[in-house]
């Protein structure tokens, strides 16, 4: 696997660890954080930083992938 | 005349009369039909599957959750990142494939891979009865929308018809150009209307989205917790549900067939990442259905709410709009719905199955009847069965996240064998009648699609390190 592949997977990883498989750590209601319940506001929070984590995940596998031939934009 | 009614048909008609415009001047063959030609940009690709993802379910049903259910509805707010996620590891591979063999439909992808056509034909069948109850619930919250929208004016049944035959229309002429045409009408007026009752009831009711929480919290402190107000759909069954929807949703036959139409697999590389700012008007159908449990209790129906509280709160031209949004809502989804179920029968039935000697042409001219077909047949199902087929939804979806590892195997792994992928399907599958049908879903308070994707993974890894690679491959 190239070393780009291997840190673009990691960071898909993150959505599943906090929005899946964190849930029992996050299902209350206090603190209510910008007036969300905190389980609203954990999930919110993390699925807007999804594209900014695969944004990241795609600039590191052009970075650090050997560019395959047909991948011009 | 009512104004809400002028809205709803202006909006209709002209949403078939674009459809049908966006096929002009493209010769029709089963490329440029079923995958547009492989010829879509970042912004269309986005708005097709976004017009994909969010149907009626999330207009009706996400609310009408946050109403009845409360927190499990969230899952639709998670599942959506998880297989956004999925699509930018997943869909680039698959795109490239279906580039190099010209692949248009999904049963295409395992007959090329598995150099099997009985499993292309299985992958097929499967898939055409998931379509069908999914098209059914489209045309069923179609004609529920407009209905009450129009204030009684339209009966369900009328407007279920009316938009049916013109979705049906420019299906038949433009394929899935004419869906993404669509899509964009589709997509403005639904943000739009999200956006305006999502972020407007909270503040007129309550002054805003914090004291609309705190009152909830104060009335029901559990509903925004999980299990919220149901028995059963506890941590575990959200946590199962996300995983198994996350990896099921680019499973669907009509959704795996549009990723072919990306211009390359950059742009559908792009498109994941940008994919999940379109779970913000969720959020806000959320917010509508929360405030109606404080407005206006205790309604029989929660898939209701939305539309009662825009009711009680908008003036009725404004019904109008939100009724005209519901209904292209339920008609770019069907119109992709039905071009994927006549492709599968016409090509992965008629041709891989019964007469592999068919011309393309044949194939072509057979998927559009195959329109009118289906079209007929869905109109039947919901005029006069039009509860009968709910069961059968959540079946399809658990069917065909069944796909998953033979698809994924498929991509990534050379070991992989059709025997395995056709017995993992069968024994997925199986599991999952059987927990349903027995009344055993949720299973040890996991999702009955999960425990059944769970024995169909392990059981293509075993049967795979047990068999021989097949004479099938891709490169």
């Amino acid at each position: 696997m190239q070393r780009g592949t291997r840190y673009a997977l990691l960071l898909g990883a993150i959505p599943f660890i906090t929005l899946v498989f964190a849930l029992p750590l996050v299902n209350r209601i206090h603190p209510m954080i910008l007036g969300l319940p905190f389980l609203l506001f954990w999930i919110i929070s993390w699925v807007i930083l999804t594209p900014p984590i695969l944004l990241l995940a795609y600039i590191l596998e052009k970075k650090y992938n050997r560019p395959s031939e047909g991948e011009e934009e | 005349m009512n104004p809400a009614l002028v809205i709803i048909f202006a909006t209709i008609l002209f949403s078939a009369a674009l459809g049908i415009y966006a096929g002009r001047k493209v010769k029709m063959n089963l490329e440029n039909w079923t995958v547009a030609g492989r010829r879509f940009g970042i912004i269309i690709i986005w708005l097709l599957m976004a017009g994909e993802i969010y149907t009626t379910f999330t207009f009706l049903g996400a609310s009408g959750w946050a109403y009845s259910k409360g927190a499990p509805t969230f899952y639709i707010l998670i599942y959506g990142a998880l297989a956004y996620t999925l699509s930018f590891f997943i869909l680039p591979a698959l795109w490239k494939v279906g580039k190099r063999y010209g692949l248009h439909t999904q049963p295409d992808f395992f007959i090329k891979r598995y150099d099997s056509r009985p499993l292309g034909v299985l992958v097929a069948l499967i898939g055409v009865f998931s379509i069908i109850p999914y098209l059914q619930l489209q045309l069923a919250g179609l004609g529920f929308i407009v209905e009450v929208a129009s204030n009684q004016t339209i009966s369900s049944n009328l407007a279920i018809i009316i938009s049916f035959i013109l979705t049906c229309a420019f299906v038949y002429t433009s394929g899935l150009r004419g869906a993404a045409w669509v899509a964009i009408v589709k997509d403005i007026m639904m943000v739009l209307a999200v956006g305006i009752v999502g972020i407007g009831v909270p503040y007129i009711y309550f002054g805003g989205f914090g004291k609309m929480f705190r009152a909830l919290i104060a009335q029901r402190p559990d509903h925004l917790v999980l299990p919220g107000a149901t028995p059963h759909m506890d941590i575990l069954w959200v946590m199962s549900t996300c995983l198994l929807t996350g990896l099921g949703f680019y499973m669907w036959p009509h959704v795996f067939g549009s990723a072919f139409s990306a211009k390359s697999d950059r742009i559908i590389k792009r498109n994941a990442i940008i994919m999940p700012f379109y779970q913000i008007p969720v959020l806000l159908v959320f917010m509508v259905g929360f405030t109606a449990l404080l407005v206006i209790p205790g309604l029989k129906n929660g898939d209701m709410a939305f539309l009662a509280l825009v009711n009680k709160t908008y003036p009725s031209w404004f019904m109008g709009f939100v009724g005209a949004a519901g209904a292209v809502t339920a008609m770019v989804p069907s119109a992709i719905l039905v071009l994927f179920a006549s492709t599968l029968i016409a090509k992965n039935i008629y041709q891989t199955g019964i007469n592999p000697k068919a011309s393309e042409e044949r194939v072509m001219s057979l998927s559009r009847l195959m329109v009118l077909a289906i079209t007929t047949l869905a109109l039947v199902f919901a005029v006069f069965f039009p509860n009968e087929l709910v069961p059968l939804l959540i079946l399809g979806y658990d069917g065909v996240c069944q796909f998953f590892p033979g698809v994924v195997l498929g991509l990534f792994w050379k070991r992989v064998t059709k025997a395995a992928v056709f017995s993992g399907i069968i024994s997925g599958l199986g599991v999952v009648a059987v927990l349903i049908l027995t009344g055993k879903d949720p299973f040890l308070g996991l999702n009955a699609g999960f425990v059944g994707l769970f024995v169909n993974s392990i059981i293509t890894l075993a049967v795979s390190f047990m068999t021989k690679p097949g004479t099938g491959k891709l490169e």
